[in-house]
């Protein structure tokens, strides 16, 4: 595992760099589909403009934070009920 | 007796029995025959009830056949082929004995008409389900599924005080659509949810199903929590505290499946997760959340067996769950890698997939319904999905970092196991027809419209970036998170050790008396030794438990 040619072509760095602009831009591509198509929300919110791109991204990123602010105080030793 | 009363769940609890006095060939003949036996007979029982049984007063009907109940013995059968197609390899023949009356019981508390037989389906399968943790062998594998047992005793014991109750109130042992209203609904739908993981009883499930074997687990997910699903579609629909359960469910699963570091408790805790959106769609209770829970039952057993099967290779051949020591693992099992994948999808209902064609049918209800705050709380759900089943469990365990392991894929029987579940993934999910034909209500509703895939994508993959972008935050950390078992695990041991702490005490002020009383009266007392007090205690304890127990069974 030294030079970049030893590795898997998925894991080279080139790769990686395409996969990201790639994935960006149908992330683009798929908040441009709203313009073009009519909402039809079942309630006000979820026909703003990219409803689900933005509720998406805010909610995991939320509950990231709330995983690891709750870890500070439930987090333990994985060894924490060996001594039973 | 006719052939249609005969319960089809016997053919497997039969049957168990066979397995360890065949040879090697024989038995893996009856692991794959007897469930096919079985679909056979559950497809071939005419709509009704038969096998009805006179026990005292009452009536036990064994055979119950409708679309809701045929469509849950369905895919009990078919995870019962494909979990053993994939066990062939467990050398454990007691694991294989024990999943297959395990699952027959499975199969006869849907079929059961009656409260009464189906408490004693449900009491075999606690403890069935047990020796499959038990069968391990090992020392923590004893002391996890006694915890379990213990679990599983509370709720049985929950139930049939429940069901005592009821039958003393309304005189009749049936079992159908009741409300949670009086003392003995009310503990009934307690014991249910207690096998659905349901607060405050949930951490048994993320305790026990990791420390099973590398095939056990694949059918500890399939049955207790699906059936604990189904007697509360026939039982409770449209209960509306499910709801409130159901969504607590969704998101403890996906907080704790965030900041767990083994692979299979990841999946122990989505487990959770998905039940609770079941749990969530018969609060809804219309017939719309009805058949989209039972459609998404039927698909959940699958994927969640095929990722606890990819999940199962990796242990099998690695002999490593945590996902510090695990990555990079796609060079080496490129099969496992993309069952996984597809199980991943699956469960986050990416469009194509089991998971879309049913997770949204429960989503609509809560539109159609205008429950604003439920709807927005299952989309939120369902992005969390993705977080922590969809991406975190392929990337943690096949992409991640290089770990330097170079396992192949499982043997034969495994990967053709997993390919046919993940065919049956993708098949659902193209073709939904045919599963919605089998539900219990007529369908009205088309998954792929335009709209309902862009905004399903738009989520899905806006959620994955924010896993991408959110990964400092997710390295994983040799760690466990407390969960409600620390309350019997921890403050239970601490309270039981100073109740023996006290009586340590008692004791030898006990003793020194005597000794004081002995040297008074130069008596020899050493051999009128008290004996050691915990012991005796615990015998009159489960003395009165059992009293009790006899007391109420000739009370009915």
């Amino acid at each position: 595992m030294t030079g970049n040619d030893e590795k898997h072509w998925l894991v080279r760095p080139n790769t990686i760099r395409l996969l990201w602009r790639y994935g960006i831009g149908l992330l683009v591509i798929l908040v441009l589909v709203d313009v073009f198509k009519e909402p039809h929300p079942y309630f006000g919110i979820d026909g703003t403009f990219g409803f689900y791109a933005w509720f998406g991204l805010v909610v995991c990123v939320a509950m990231v934070l709330f995983a690891k602010a709750l870890g500070v105080f439930l987090k333990r030793k994985d060894s924490y009920y060996d001594d039973e | 007796m006719t052939m249609s009363d005969f319960p089809p769940g016997l053919v497997l609890i039969l049957g168990a029995f066979l397995l360890p006095v065949v040879s090697q060939n024989i038995r893996s003949v009856l692991i794959l025959g007897l469930p096919l036996v079985t679909l056979g007979l559950i497809w071939s029982l005419p709509d009704g009830s038969n096998g009805v049984v006179s026990l005292f007063t009452y009536e036990l009907v064994l055979v119950r056949v409708d679309a809701l109940s045929r469509l849950f013995a369905t895919i009990f059968s078919i995870m019962t082929f494909a979990g053993g197609l994939y066990a062939l390899n467990q050398k454990k023949v007691l694991e294989l004995v024990s999943v297959f009356i395990y699952a027959g019981c499975a199969i006869g508390v849907v079929f059961t008409g009656d409260l009464i037989s189906l408490f004693v389906f449900w009491e075999i399968m606690a403890v069935a389900s047990t020796v499959v943790v038990l069968s391990v062998g090992s020392k923590l594998s004893y002391r996890v599924s006694l915890r379990y047992f213990l679990a599983h005793m509370f709720g049985g014991g929950l139930l049939m005080a429940g069901i005592l109750a009821f039958i003393l109130d309304s005189g009749s042992v049936e079992f159908s659509a009741m409300q949670p209203n009086t003392l003995g609904t009310v503990l009934i739908l307690a014991g249910f949810l207690v096998n659905a993981a349901a607060p405050p009883m949930s951490s048994w499930l993320s305790d026990a199903y990791p420390e099973a074997s590398f095939s056990g687990t694949v059918f500890l997910s399939a049955f207790t929590t699906k059936t604990a699903v189904y007697v509360l579609l026939r039982g409770f629909p449209g209960a509306e505290i499910l709801i409130f359960v159901g969504l607590f469910m969704i998101f403890y699963g996906i907080i704790y499946a965030l900041l767990e570091n083994d692979m299979r408790r990841i999946l122990a805790y989505s487990i959770v997760n998905q039940v609770g959106f079941m749990v969530t769609g018969i609060g809804i209770g219309t017939e719309m959340a009805m058949n989209g829970v039972a459609a998404h039952a039927f698909t959940h057993i699958i994927y969640k067996a095929l990722l606890l099967m990819s999940a199962g290779a990796v242990l099998y051949m690695t002999g490593k769950r945590k996902c510090t020591d695990l990555g990079g693992l796609f060079q080496s099992m490129p099969l496992t890698t993309i069952c996984g994948i597809i199980g991943a999808l699956s469960i986050s209902s990416f469009p194509f997939t089991s998971g879309f064609i049913s997770k949204s049918m429960i989503s609509q209800s809560a539109a159609d319904e205008s429950m604003f705050v439920v709807w927005m709380l299952l989309l939120a759900a369902s992005a969390g999905v993705f977080l922590h089943a969809g991406i975190k469990f392929p990337w943690f365990v096949f992409f991640q970092k290089d770990s330097g392991l170079r396992p192949t894929d499982p043997p034969w029987n495994m990967k053709l196991a997993m390919v046919l579940f993940a065919a049956l993934c993708i098949g659902l999910g193209i073709w939904p027809q045919y599963l919605y034909d089998m539900l219990p209500y007529p369908v009205a509703y088309e998954p792929y419209t335009v709209a309902h895939v862009v905004k399903m994508l738009q989520l899905l993959l806006f959620s994955g970036f924010a896993f991408f972008l959110m990964l400092p935050f997710m390295k994983r950390t040799l760690t466990i998170t407390l969960d409600f078992d620390w309350f019997y695990r921890k403050l239970g041991g601490v309270v039981a050790c100073s109740l023996d702490w006290v009586l340590k005490v008692q004791h030898q002020a006990e003793m020194a008396t005597r000794t004081r009383l002995a040297n008074y009266a130069k008596l020899d007392l050493r051999h009128f030794e008290p004996r050691s007090r915990p012991i005796g205690t615990m015998a009159v304890i489960m003395l009165l438990i059992f009293l009790s127990y006899l007391v109420f069974s000739l009370l009915v």
